[in-house]
C-alpha cells in the first residue's frame, strides 16, 4: 500500500522544523513513522507536507537531574527500555517503554511521536499521565511545558499546536519509598494496550500515603481515577484493601465523561470489567503481592 | 512528473543512489529498486515481521519506514548476510533444524535472531520467542526456529 504523494522536507534543527511547521500549514512530522506512515498508507492522514525530524540532535537523548528523566522526544522505546540510568530511576519508564509492540517496533518508535499521535491505545499516555510527567513543546514565539494528562485531549488529538513540535518529554525520578507499575491486557497482534491500568503509590510501611492511578486504551484519553486514589490513600495495602479500592474505577469512569470504546476485539462492557482488573494487578505487582 | 528526493543508501556493503518518490517505502526500495527481493511483504502494517531488515545497527521493519528516512543509512538485508557462499551460523542452524516451512518468514526471522544473539550471545528459549514476538510464522514452525536459534547461539559460543 502506497501513501498519497507528499512533498518531502528534511528539518536540520528545532529552529528548522517550526520555520518549516510555520510556512506549510497541515504538515506531518516525521520521527520514527511507526504512528504516522501507516496512517498515510490507509490514507487515513494525506498531509501534502512532511517534515522529518529523524536526524535531528538537539531532540535525542536521556538525561537525569534535579529529580527529573529529561528524555529527547526522539528517543525510542528501545533506548528507553535499555538505559540503565532509566531503570535505576524510574523503573516502570523503562518496563514500560519494554512492553511497546514488538523489538523492531520499540526500535523506530518515539516517545514523542507516540505521545503527538494520542492514540487511545498507548501505553505512554496512560503511564506518564500516572507519573505526573510533563511535555516541553516549542514553537514560533517560544516554548512552554504542560502535564501529560493535560496535554492528550481526546482519541488522536493534542493540545500541539499546528506550529509546535514536542522537544521533550520530562518524567520525576521516582522516591525511594514509591513504587510503580503498570498492566495491560495487550492485543495478540499488535500489542496495544486494549485496556491498561498504571499506579504510582508512595508507602509508609504497608501503608499507602498518596496514590495516582490512571487508566486507558478504554477510553479516548487516559483518566486520572480520584476515587481510586481517594480510597487507597491512608490504607495499609491489602488484597482487600486493594480490590474495594479498584471498584471504585466505574466512579472514575462515569466522571470522565467519556464513552468507553468497544470494538471487534473487546466490546465497551467487556473493556469496563477489565479495567479495575488491570489496576488490581498494577497494585498487586507494585506493593509485592504478585509478580509477573 | 511526481517530484523525487536523492537518496544514498548503503545496502550490504554496497553504496546505492537513487532518486525515489518520498512516499517509496524502504520495502519497495530494496525489493523493486535494487531487486534484493529476500526481503517479504506480508502483512504491511508492521505486526508479521517478514520485511525486518537492519537498518544502522538494529532491526526494523522496512514496510514502516520511507526509503527517504534511510538516506546515509547502512542497512542489511537477507541477501547480505553469507559472505563468499559462507551461510552464518544463524543460516546453518536455520538449515540444520529446519526452522523453516514455506519460507515466507524466514528472512526477517534470521535477521531478527541474529540481533537476538548480538545483544545476548547465550538466550534461553524465553528470551528468543520474547525477541521474536514481532516475526510470525504463519506455518507455526515455531519450535524449530526457536531450535535453530539456539543452535546458532551454541555454535557462536564455541559449543
Amino acid at each position: 500500500m502506497f501513501a498519497a504523494e507528499f512533498e518531502y522536507r528534511k528539518a536540520g534543527s528545532i529552529a528548522d522544523a517550526v520555520r518549516l511547521l510555520s510556512e506549510n500549514p497541515g504538515a506531518k512530522l516525521l520521527a520514527g513513522g511507526h504512528s504516522l506512515i501507516p496512517l498515510m498508507r490507509f490514507r487515513l492522514a494525506r498531509p501534502e507536507v512532511v517534515i522529518d525530524i529523524g536526524g535531528i540532535d538537539g531532540l535525542r537523548g536521556i538525561r537525569i537531574s534535579d529529580g527529573s528523566i529529561n528524555i529527547g522526544a526522539l528517543a525510542t522505546h528501545a533506548e528507553i527500555a535499555n538505559s540503565a540510568d532509566v531503570q535505576q530511576a524510574n523503573g516502570l519508564l523503562a518496563e514500560a517503554a519494554g512492553g511497546i509492540g514488538d523489538p523492531a517496533v520499540r526500535n523506530r518508535g518515539t516517545i514523542g511521536g507516540n505521545l503527538a499521535h494520542a492514540d487511545p491505545a498507548s501505553d505512554w499516555a496512560t503511564v506518564l499521565t500516572a507519573l505526573g510527567a510533563t511535555v516541553s513543546l516549542q514553537g514560533p514565539s517560544g516554548s512552554r511545558t504542560i502535564a501529560v494528562g493535560d496535554f492528550v485531549e481526546d482519541a488522536f488529538a493534542t493540545a500541539l499546536a499546528e506550529d509546535e513540535l514536542i522537544t521533550t518529554v520530562s518524567v520525576p525520578v521516582l522516591a525511594a519509598n514509591q513504587r510503580a507499575e503498570y498492566a495491560k491486557m495487550a492485543h495478540p497482534a499488535s500489542f496495544y494496550a486494549v485496556v491498561g491500568g498504571a499506579v504510582v503509590v508512595t508507602m509508609d510501611g504497608d501503608r499507602c500515603t498518596a496514590a495516582s492511578v490512571a487508566v486507558g486504551g478504554l477510553t479516548p484519553r487516559p483518566v486520572k481515577a480520584a476515587a481510586v486514589e481517594q480510597a487507597l490513600s491512608g490504607t495499609t495495602l491489602t488484597m482487600d484493601s486493594i480490590a474495594d479500592a479498584t471498584s471504585r474505577l466505574s466512579e472514575d469512569l462515569s466522571a470522565a465523561g467519556v464513552d468507553i470504546i468497544g470494538d471487534v476485539y473487546a466490546s465497551a462492557d467487556f473493556r469496563s470489567q477489565v479495567a479495575p482488573v488491570e489496576v488490581k494487578h498494577a497494585l498487586l505487582h507494585a506493593i509485592g503481592l504478585a509478580h509477573h | 512528473m511526481p517530484n523525487t528526493v536523492p537518496i544514498t543508501v548503503n545496502v550490504n556493503g554496497r553504496s546505492h543512489s537513487a532518486d525515489v518518490e518520498p512516499r517509496t517505502l524502504l520495502v519497495h526500495f530494496l525489493r523493486e529498486t535494487l531487486n534484493l527481493t529476500g526481503t517479504k511483504i506480508g502483512c504491511d502494517t508492521s505486526q508479521c515481521g517478514a520485511c525486518v531488515v537492519k537498518m544502522n545497527g538494529v532491526t526494523v521493519k522496512s514496510c514502516t519506514a520511507f526509503a527517504v528516512q534511510a538516506d546515509g543509512a547502512d542497512v542489511t538485508t537477507i541477501e547480505g548476510l553469507a559472505q563468499d557462499g559462507n551461510l552464518t551460523a544463524v543460516q546453518e542452524a536455520f538449515w540444520d533444524h529446519h526452522g523453516l516451512q514455506c519460507g515466507y518468514c524466514t528472512a526477517g526471522m534470521i535477521i531478527s535472531v541474529t540481533e537476538i544473539i548480538e545483544r545476548n550471545p547465550n538466550p534461553s528459549a524465553e528470551e528468543v520467542r520474547a525477541g521474536l514476538e514481532g516475526n510470525m510464522c504463519r506455518c507455526t514452525g515455531y519450535n524449530n526456529i526457536v531450535k535453530a536459534a539456539l543452535a546458532a547461539a551454541a555454535a557462536q559460543q564455541g559449543g
